[in-house]
């Protein structure tokens, strides 16, 4: 059940004004690139060690390129010049070599520049098809398993957070065992911030483990061991955010995760990176995200973690439809745009659970073709937890009855520690008890179309329509330095990681781009 | 003052007085069976509880099994053994301790709060400080006797010195959620070096927060106090309220419990302090 008291009218124009907000940030999107989309580029080109000191080799390149002035023209481009210059020499020598005066490279005919072009699309032609070969692989997998409990019941999501990817694989398939659909490896605090991905395996977080392709590889390994011996097939999902959104997305793609949370806002609200950095980051991103098919999810079911859940509601639906914008913008297919929400329920107030109802299902019908991934939010939790397991169970029902599509199960202990492995359990017990009990629940009730339910979506959408109103007549960039969304004022200069921004030149270079465009 | 109180020996409750029963759940990484049943009654009878019962037993892995145990302990504990600093301090509503800032300070109480560190859960902090607060209990933002800086996640220490320099601050409220390596510590015990570097130190009340922060630690990584889950803005308002009096030269602060500051027990005098200041 998931039913929609909004006028049909409000909802299209809601969307326009959406599009609006979105297209203008759009056409700087298009003019810029980034340190990190530059990575990517040599990352899909298969630049993918590190050096010395760890530091990864498309950091080190793209360091020197930036540091040349370069960087504008592209890395692919570089890349290209460089080996032409010193085959067969080692890349980041062979640009350290250029790169320390770019201004004595002889001018390349306009032949020669062409054919060098042809080069590197040839280059990045192959990758991306063995790219697809990796996708590929995983959607055969996916599709000769089961998915999911039963059909329609939301995707049992679970995080593990050891620290150790080891210790995280033990968890991950304890609770694929008792029924997780989705396995989240939560990274390493304030991993947003670092910009550049950690190479190799990792057994030190805190907090969580750092996301890096090889523990991507290990955990994706031992879940297709996990969902072979089930029958089941067991989701992974990690964060393309902060930073290296892009970088996460390719890493991601190659080592065939299923889903990423990838926001377009969340890391300026909630990061404070800057917001000409992600604005082009998440696009990047996304448009890796569309070719390797991974499910997004957009970070609105964290966003109101400061202002009242009850007021800020319409910012959530606001949020969501700008995503969506963005997501398109990029090429993504609806099934493919998991939208975000919280179950607000606030235990103090009353016919919270109806209010709740109204968002849950305001959301599912605003996006019949998403999966929408709904989890209860920490803030109500406290360290009495067979009241906080109780809150969680409350949150299965409506997941179920209202049809969302990917649930993160809350955990009794949180915010007290990292979820103990019976903590999993007990959560993922109940939510199949849950689900079960109440499968058919929401085929059966109809709430009233004048009653709490239908009002509190007219009046929170209402309330949607008019921020976006001020958004598609303000600019994106302007409103959110107004803090209209998750309470949270930033500045288009402001944030961290500006200074990876960079203005295209004329002869600006990047074969993916042209080919994830074209497939889009 | 008799040297010997009167024992007040207590035990657990289950549903009778003394019965000491105890409820406890625990994984052990062997798969179930009758054997790892016994060793769960094993780790209870050997934690000291008699009556064991293992009421389940559940697979929670193919390698791991979930119990629950109940059992009695037959320790007692003398009640009146327990030595916790007295309270003398009555906490005082939203209006009452405006009201008492008011008349007392005649000014308003400023407060610079922060994650700081890596630290991006501010949860706890936008608890506190924010207007809203949590579970219908106001935030520092919404007294009108209080100015409330909240800077937000990873702020590094240095700029946080800086900011309630800059503010005048009467006190500084760090929260730290993660604690893994004992982090939370490097960073308060960095927090405090900056400020006496910047001159603050003495003058300024340093409160630490988070779930896993009691204030036996605050006190020892050289803050003024440490609260735990269940601090409510209201406890952090009251114990600032006080602490500035009692720099003042009036009597002690509260000390701060799992749960804030203590409600009032009565004091010595039979008077509310509020009213005798």
């Amino acid at each position: 059940m998931a039913e929609l008291f909004v006028e049909a009218g409000k909802i299209a124009r809601a969307r326009e004004l959406a599009r609006t907000a979105a297209q203008g940030v759009q056409g700087f999107i298009d003019r810029h690139s980034t340190v990190s989309i530059e990575r990517t580029v040599l990352r899909l080109l298969g630049i993918s060690g590190a050096g010395s000191r760890g530091a990864p080799l498309a950091n080190l390149i793209v360091d020197r390129l930036q540091e040349a002035g370069v960087l504008h023209l592209g890395a692919a481009y570089w890349l290209g010049r460089a080996l032409r210059a010193a085959p067969g020499k080692d890349p980041l020598q062979a640009i350290e070599r250029i790169a320390a005066h770019p201004e004595k490279l002889p001018a390349l005919q306009p032949a020669e520049e062409e054919q060098l072009r042809e080069e590197m699309r040839s280059e990045a032609r192959a990758a991306v098809r063995e790219l697809r070969a990796r996708v590929e692989e995983r959607k055969e997998r996916k599709a000769r398993l089961r998915v999911g409990s039963f059909p329609g019941a939301p995707w049992k999501y679970v995080i593990v957070a050891t620290g150790n990817i080891h210790d995280d694989v033990e968890q991950a398939r304890a609770a694929a065992q008792q029924g997780a659909d989705v396995i989240a490896v939560i990274r390493s605090t304030a991993q947003s911030l670092l910009d550049y991905v950690p190479h190799g395996a990792t057994t030190e977080g805190f907090g969580g483990t750092y996301a890096t392709q090889e523990n991507f590889h290990i955990m994706r390994e031992a879940l297709d061991a996990e969902s072979e011996k089930l029958r089941r097939y067991v989701h992974l999902t990690n964060y393309s955010s902060g930073l290296c959104m892009p970088e996460i997305a390719f890493m991601a793609a190659y080592e065939r995760l299923d889903m990423l949370l990838n926001d377009a806002m969340y890391g300026i609200l909630f990061r404070d990176i800057n917001m000409q950095r992600t604005f082009c980051d998440q696009y990047f991103s996304r448009r890796i995200c569309a070719f390797a098919e991974i499910i997004i999810n957009t970070g609105e079911d964290n966003y109101i973690t400061t202002a009242d859940a009850d007021e800020a509601a319409h910012t959530v639906i606001a949020s969501q439809l700008i995503n969506e914008t963005f997501a398109r913008l990029a090429g993504m297919k609806e099934e493919l745009i998991g939208f975000g929400h919280s179950f607000e329920i606030d235990p103090a107030r009353e016919d919270t659970l109806l209010r709740e109802f109204a968002m849950a299902m305001m959301v599912r019908e605003l996006f019949p073709k998403s999966p929408i991934k709904y989890m209860p939010p920490t803030k109500h939790k406290e360290g009495d937890i067979f009241f906080s397991h109780a809150y969680d169970v409350m949150a299965d029902l409506v997941a179920i009855t209202t049809g969302q599509g990917i649930q993160l199960l809350g955990m009794m202990t949180e915010a007290m520690h990292n979820p103990f492995l019976m903590d999993r359990y007990v959560a993922l017990k109940s939510a199949a008890y849950v689900y079960r009990a109440a499968r058919h629940l929401g085929d059966e009730v109809r709430f009233k179309p004048d009653g709490i339910v239908a009002r509190r979506q007219q009046e929170v959408f209402d309330k949607a329509l008019a921020l976006l109103e001020e958004v598609a007549k303000d600019g994106m960039m302007a409103a959110i330095g107004k803090a209209r969304f998750g309470d949270t004022a930033r500045t288009a200069d402001g944030g961290k990681g500006l200074d990876g921004v960079v203005e295209k030149g004329a002869g600006y270079f990047n074969p993916f781009l042209e080919i994830l465009e074209g497939a889009g | 003052m008799s040297a010997e109180k009167e024992k007040h020996l207590i035990r657990p409750y289950g549903d009778r007085k003394d019965d000491g029963v105890v409820q406890l759940s625990f994984v052990l990484p062997v798969p179930c069976s009758e054997k790892a049943k016994e060793a769960a009654a094993t780790v209870a009878k050997k934690l000291g509880l008699s009556h064991v019962l293992v009421s389940a037993m559940e697979k929670a892995g193919d390698d791991y099994s979930f119990f629950v145990v109940y059992g009695r302990t037959h320790m007692q504990l003398d009640y009146n053994a327990i030595e916790v600093p007295e309270v003398l301090h009555r906490k005082h509503g939203f209006d009452e301790l405006n009201e008492a800032v008011r008349r007392d300070l005649g000014r308003r109480i400023v407060v610079v709060g922060a994650c700081i560190g890596t630290d991006s859960h501010t949860t706890g902090i936008d608890a506190i400080m924010n207007m809203k607060g949590f579970a219908g209990d106001y935030g520092l933002e919404r007294y009108p006797t209080f100015r409330a800086v909240n800077l937000g996640s990873q702020v590094e220490p240095e700029k946080l010195v800086d900011r309630a320099k800059e503010e005048g601050a009467d006190a500084i409220l760090v929260s730290k959620v993660v604690t893994q390596r004992d982090v939370h510590k490097e960073d308060a015990r960095a927090l405090i070096d900056a400020a006496k570097a910047a001159g603050i130190f003495e003058k300024t009340i340093f409160l630490f927060g988070g779930p896993r922060v009691d204030h036996k630690t605050a006190l020892e990584l050289g803050f003024d106090a440490g609260f735990g889950p269940g601090t409510k803005p209201s406890d952090v308002a009251n114990y600032i309220y006080y602490r500035i009096l009692e720099r003042m030269g009036h009597p002690p602060a509260p000390q701060p419990t799992a749960h804030g500051t203590q409600d009032a027990t009565v004091p010595a005098t039979g008077e509310k302090l509020g009213e005798t200041l």
